[in-house]
């Protein structure tokens, strides 16, 4: 019960104290919580690599700064990042866009699991699966062996 | 003088390399056995110089030689004695030497071992291992050499990046380098057995220790910099899909399948071909890791800064070894034994599936990493390809993945019995639905997929364990009987059940802490306090202190819970003196397997002195690091099986 007393207010605190900068927090904590779920997959473009929920870059304050604004004036995270891609291009999101110049990069992993699929297949069935003999093959074998036996 | 003496050596053990080449072919071509015993010689001797062009470096490092360019670059007489050490494999050209120390290091130790293989096979192996050996001493010694002398030496060394000054850092490359090269006596191996056209269960018996010692060492170095980059970098995160980091985990993952697919070889004489494809990739993933870090094409916070033209040759030795290797494959592969046949469901096709799976996971990586490369340069278009994306592709094969290991080595060769293998299961399947119903139950908020991520990782565990539970017969056969079995078990089963186990406790660890870490920052006075979940933070004050080589503004940070002490952390934000970076070292508190993660910001102007600090509740985040911990645990257990002792091998050919 303890462990659950615990977890819960550790939900209460989910909601209030979400990170980053207390200074540039918005009011409303549903705001902010979707504001830091765009952070996540909002390059700091200056940085080696990192969001702008990570950076302590001046560039991503300045984009968080953005991005808390459209949000607290209520745009959508389809606009906002949409905003963030015709100022910046597509580098500026984490996410690599469903395009067809994508198209490799997100069937690569998933057409290397359908070759290897064909393969397994042909190799499954390229001689007869086992040299055993089935139940009835057996049982024809023994009636077989029998009749010469008597 | 030393720093002369190491420079000569180097370029002695590229000499010794060559003439392992040619000693160890000539061996081979004229069937000569102290010509090839004189290549195996050569191959020791390299070693024995690198080792010794290292302990001079290593030397101008401890005692401050800043006349040597490298440590005038990359030390500083203030520094800790552990990081001047350290600083040897600090920079480009420092773990380049490590790299070829490591080269040369698992050469000879094939050289060494070797005993028990067939001649031939022998010879060209060291010969190959040799050729390696030249072509990465040859770039040392000509483009990267760590022992060059300046001719003004400065009063004081440039020093090494703050950041990389840890404990955990320090022996990180060491055990890296260690799995990334041991992949190369793979690589040698593979191409031998190519020249000789026949791969067969020896060959795969001789691979599989290789293997296990180097994805050991990869396992324990990849785990390393994780938990560097978890208490350093101070997000309280611990992997990145950053390039850098991607460039580790590629041969990691590769290196994984090997094991699995050697398996398939040694047993049942089937999947030669893959098998020996997958030993020439792992080492090329290692050398495309080594050309990624240092050529400058990624932007990471891993990578090296080094200039162009040494990335280009790195492409070149990248292009021709693997080329080579891979040509050879095409050329020689197509006439190896198709091997023994199989029914769809079987212990070959389970491991088939987590070789396909593994291989499709390593295609994740390489395109997520190199792909807005490719697509820069074809289209001029820049675009990021970051964590999301390993979401949606990587997560799902991996858990496609982790739902078969369990039943893997419960199912029998040729023909195995699916039914049967559920049967089995039933524990493990019970223990996944009571630890995910437990989770989705107990712990707010409710996260279903989270839940699912957690129980999945019971299903490892438990499966892992009815492996020796079916083994010893446990709870079938009277108690003793089942002791006799558990004691009699082999190592190399023990090993598995732990790598498998280990892989559980990651998978829980990992999801639990993803799913429900939370996160608190405030500007706190002193004597003022932030709440994280049921834990009370409270800043109790901050006084300068005077490290070795920094100043730092060190807080004493109490933590309580309901009124009584928890505990006390003292997270640090220092100041480099020499090249002004700051760092923040972090304030760590263990509560069972879940830690308190406190960091230190930045001081905040204004009314009062407040600073910055920032709290996270990392829940379970100690198996994160404890279950590759296991994994390495498993593959070293293994490794000191009796049956994979190459000196059985030698017994049994001398017998027969």
């Amino acid at each position: 019960m303890r462990v659950r007393a615990l977890l819960a207010a550790l939900a209460g605190v989910l909601c209030v104290a979400a990170a980053s900068d207390p200074a540039e927090r918005l009011a409303d904590p549903a705001q902010e919580a979707r504001a830091r779920e765009i952070f996540r997959d909002v390059r700091c473009l200056v940085c080696q690599n990192e969001s702008i929920d990570d950076s302590e870059a001046d560039l991503a304050r300045d984009l968080r700064l953005i991005v808390r604004e459209q949000v607290k004036a209520g745009r959508s995270e389809g606009e906002i990042k949409a905003f963030l891609t015709e100022r910046y291009g597509e580098f500026v999101l984490m996410t690599p866009s469903f395009s067809a110049s994508n198209l490799l990069l997100w069937s690569g992993p998933f057409l290397v699991v359908l070759a290897g699929a064909v393969l397994l297949f042909l190799r499954l069935r390229s001689r007869a699966p086992d040299a055993e003999l089935t139940p009835l093959e057996a049982e024809r074998l023994r009636a077989l062996s029998r009749d010469e036996a008597s | 003088m030393i720093a002369e003496a190491g420079a000569f050596a180097l370029i002695l053990a590229l000499a010794l390399s060559i003439a392992q080449v040619g000693l160890s072919l000539a061996g081979r071509v004229r069937r000569s056995a102290p010509l090839a015993g004189a290549g195996e010689g050569a191959a020791l001797a390299a070693f024995g110089a690198v080792a010794l062009a290292f302990a001079a470096l290593m030397h101008a490092f401890v005692v401050s030689d800043f006349s040597v360019a490298n440590v005038a670059m990359n030390s500083h007489t203030e520094k800790p004695l552990i990081y001047r050490v350290a600083g040897t494999w600090g920079s480009h050209e420092g773990s380049m030497l490590l790299w070829c120390l490591a080269l040369t290091g698992f050469g000879a130790a094939a050289a060494g071992l070797g005993g028990g293989l067939p001649r031939g096979l022998r010879a060209l192996t060291v010969a190959t291992q040799g050729l390696l050996g030249t072509v990465f001493l040859a770039y040392t010694v000509f483009a990267s050499n760590p022992l060059a002398r300046v001719l003004t030496p400065p009063v004081e060394g440039r020093s090494l990046n703050p950041l990389l000054q840890d404990p955990a850092l320090a022996v990180h490359p060491p055990f890296l380098y260690a799995g990334y090269v041991g992949m190369s006596v793979v690589f040698s191996f593979a191409v031998a057995a190519l020249i000789e056209g026949r791969v067969d269960a020896a060959w795969s018996r001789w691979v599989r220790p290789w293997t296990l010692a180097a994805w050991s060492c990869l396992t324990v170095g990849i785990t390393l910099g994780a938990f560097w980059a978890y208490y350093e970098l101070g997000w309280g995160g611990w992997w990145f899909w950053d390039p850098v980091e991607n460039a580790s985990f590629m041969p990691w993952l590769i290196a994984t399948a090997l094991l699995h697919s050697a398996v398939v070889t040694e047993k049942r004489g089937a999947l030669a071909g893959w098998t020996v494809f997958l030993a020439l990739a792992s080492f090329t993933f290692s050398m495309l890791g080594a050309f990624l870090v240092r050529s400058g094409v990624l932007t990471s916070v891993h990578a090296f800064a080094v200039d162009p033209t040494r990335g280009v040759l790195l492409l070149i030795i990248l292009g021709v070894t693997a080329g080579l290797g891979f040509t050879l494959f095409a050329w020689r592969a197509p006439s190896f034994a198709k091997g023994g046949l199989f029914a769809p469901i079987s212990r070959e096709s389970a491991l088939v599936l987590n070789n396909i799976l593994l291989a499709a996971a390593t295609m994740t990586v390489l395109l997520g990493t190199l792909y807005p490369l490719i697509r820069e340069a074809m289209t001029g278009e820049a675009i990021s390809v970051g964590p999301p994306y390993f979401g949606l592709t990587f997560t799902p094969l991996m858990v496609a993945l982790l739902i078969l290991v369990p039943a893997g080595p419960l199912l029998a060769w040729k023909r195995g019995d699916a039914r049967g293998v559920v049967q089995r299961l039933w524990v493990a399947l019970l223990a996944f639905a009571a630890v995910a119903l437990l989770t989705a139950l107990l712990v707010a908020p409710r996260k279903v997929l989270g839940a699912a991520g957690v129980g999945l990782g019971g299903w490892l565990v438990v499966g892992a364990l009815t492996e020796i539970v079916e083994r010893t017969r446990a709870f079938r056969v009277p108690a003793a009987e089942s002791w006799r079995r558990l004691t009699g078990l082999p190592r190399g089963a023990w090993g598995m059940t732990l790598a498998h186990l280990g892989l559980g406790v990651f998978v829980m660890g990992a999801v639990f802490e993803t799913a429900w870490k939370v996160e608190a920052a405030e500007a706190l006075q002193v004597g003022g306090a932030l709440d994280i979940g049921a834990y009370h933070v409270r800043l109790d004050g901050v006084r300068p202190v005077t490290g070795p080589n920094y100043d730092a503004d060190r807080a004493e940070i109490s933590v309580t819970k309901d009124g009584r002490a928890v505990c006390r952390v003292h997270p640090e934000r220092r100041q480099f003196t020499v090249d002004g970076q700051t760092t923040s070292e972090v304030g760590l508190c263990y509560r069972g397997a879940s830690h308190i993660y406190v960091v230190l910001g930045e001081r905040r102007p204004g009314v009062g002195a407040a600073w910055l600090v920032r709290a996270y509740w990392n829940p379970w985040a100690s198996l994160i690091f404890l279950g590759p911990a296991i994994m390495a645990l498993g593959g070293v257990v293994s490794l000191s099986d009796r049956r994979l002792r190459l000196a059985v091998g030698r017994r049994r050919e001398r017998a027969a």
